[in-house]
């Protein structure tokens, strides 16, 4: 793919402010991954005032259950999950400092309005690409809930990850505008 | 009579398990081609190319083409002059398990909807025999991953709702999944039966050969309408607009009861896996 913009983790909102719905990026560093289970614990320790398992400022948080991975492969196939199942948890990571998320669908307003208050950004990868996604990471570690399998939180080390925006802070809609450029009837 | 002992089936479910995750059918692979052919969004056609080296990759390297390696679905059709020595179902879970185990598959099965633990083998499979004529053993197998799943629906129409409420509630359906089922999606659609008959009608219609029209004229011509419905939502390869919304619609019809019009829209991701061995 050509014009695609390079981008470096951790992320400052001023990184985040040059992004544009539509644009196709190339991440690389350090990203977190975390789905429906790990976001509802990462959520109650917020509530309780406790501190999460990993710092959320400037950083990415990619929604993906991994495959099993093979011996002598860092991680089996890892393409992104639905998103929407994490739109009751996202603000709140949001508002403590997350600056993105990687997935795949549609978020919710209140997700869009947190992008937009907090200066934060939603990239969608290509769902079901998980073989060739896979061989974009690098090195997979256990952070935290080694308990839920799959689901547990790895910090993942990434050498050009291709997503394109798909919310940028301007409450822009990558889904929106592509369907209504190719709607008929 | 014809004797098998179930744990002769052990191996070919393991094999089928491992080989439908890496390898995707000819089926798809050729509507991804055609899909390329005729996708005008620049996004649409990079999400296909990115498919096509997927699927590559996978294959190559023996690796899931998805990390969401299904539900482990079964369609079983058992001759009626063969006997299976031993439970079929246990042959059939034992193989789930060693697959998954071995082949480095993701289980994402929890023992209980609510409490929602991990079962850590993917069991227990869903598991369909239908009884057929002959001394044969054909299984199908079609796992089924989550996120197309949650898009699927289903409605108890009215008579008078006729073909234009059927039309309007799959369009509607494949509408609102938008981008979440991973388009292009396959659409399977079972009209007819019972509450439940649909829904597993719905899910058999995926299992035929991608653009594999019904043999039923009247169906065809539904499906060929759905199509360029479809098409005309702008949806495209992962919602992020085009022209390739959906692969394929594909029908199902049942007999009925006369206050009856159930209509089941079961979606399938572009990683429409499925795999059969006869015995």
């Amino acid at each position: 793919m050509v014009d695609m913009k390079k981008l470096t983790t951790p992320l400052t909102s001023a990184d985040v402010e040059t992004l544009k719905v539509g644009d196709k990026v190339s991440i690389t560093g350090v990203i977190y991954t975390g789905r429906d289970a790990a976001h509802k614990r990462l959520v109650e320790l917020l509530d309780a005032g406790k501190e999460l398992p990993f710092d959320p400022k400037g950083q990415i948080i990619y929604y993906v259950g991994p495959a099993p991975a093979k011996p002598g492969s860092p991680i089996g196939s890892a393409g992104p999950t639905t998103s929407y199942r994490m739109d009751a948890y996202a603000p709140r990571l949001i508002a403590v400092g997350l600056k993105g998320m990687i997935g795949k669908g549609s978020r919710n307003k209140e997700v869009v309005d947190a992008m937009m208050s907090h200066k934060a950004v939603y990239f969608a990868a290509v769902g079901g690409a998980a073989a060739l996604i896979a061989k974009r990471i690098k090195s997979k570690e256990l952070v935290a809930y080694e308990d839920l399998g799959a689901e547990a939180i790895f910090r993942l080390e990434v050498e050009d990850f291709p997503v394109i925006v798909a919310n940028d802070v301007t409450g822009e809609d990558l889904y929106k505008k592509g369907v209504e450029a190719y709607k008929r009837g | 009579m014809r004797i098998i002992k179930a744990c002769d089936i052990t191996p070919k479910v393991k094999e089928l398990c491992t080989s439908a995750n890496f390898e995707l059918g000819e089926d798809m692979l050729d509507a991804f081609k055609k899909g390329l052919e005729r996708e005008e969004s620049p996004a649409g056609r990079a999400v296909i190319e990115q498919l096509i080296e997927n699927a590559r990759i996978a294959k190559e390297e023996r690796v899931p083409m998805c990390q969401d390696t299904g539900f482990a679905v079964f369609f079983v059709e058992m001759g009626r002059d063969l006997h299976v020595d031993g439970d079929i179902y246990d042959a059939i879970n034992e193989g789930v398990r060693q697959g998954y185990e071995e082949g480095f598959l993701r289980k994402s099965i929890v023992s209980h909807p609510l409490s929602r633990v991990n079962t850590k083998d993917n069991t227990p499979a869903i598991i369909y025999i239908d009884l057929v004529p002959g001394d044969k053993l054909k299984i199908i197998f079609a796992p089924k991953g989550g996120g197309s799943e949650n898009m699927s629906s289903l409605k108890m129409l009215k008579p008078s709702d006729g073909i234009e409420g059927v039309k309007k509630f799959v369009v509607e359906s494949v509408e609102k999944a938008g981008p979440n089922p991973c388009p292009p999606i396959i659409v399977g659609v079972g009209i007819g039966g019972t509450f439940e008959k649909s829904a597993w009608l719905a899910k058999k219609a995926l299992l035929r050969h991608v653009g594999e029209k019904s043999a039923k004229p009247e169906d065809a011509a539904l499906e060929e309408e759905l199509e360029s419905l479809i098409g005309d939502l702008g949806i495209g390869p992962m919602g992020f607009g085009g022209r390739v919304t959906a692969f394929a619609v594909q029908v199902e019809t049942h007999p009925c009861h006369i206050a009856s019009l159930p209509v089941a829209v079961n979606i399938q991701c572009h990683a429409a896996r499925h795999k059969e061995v006869l015995i």
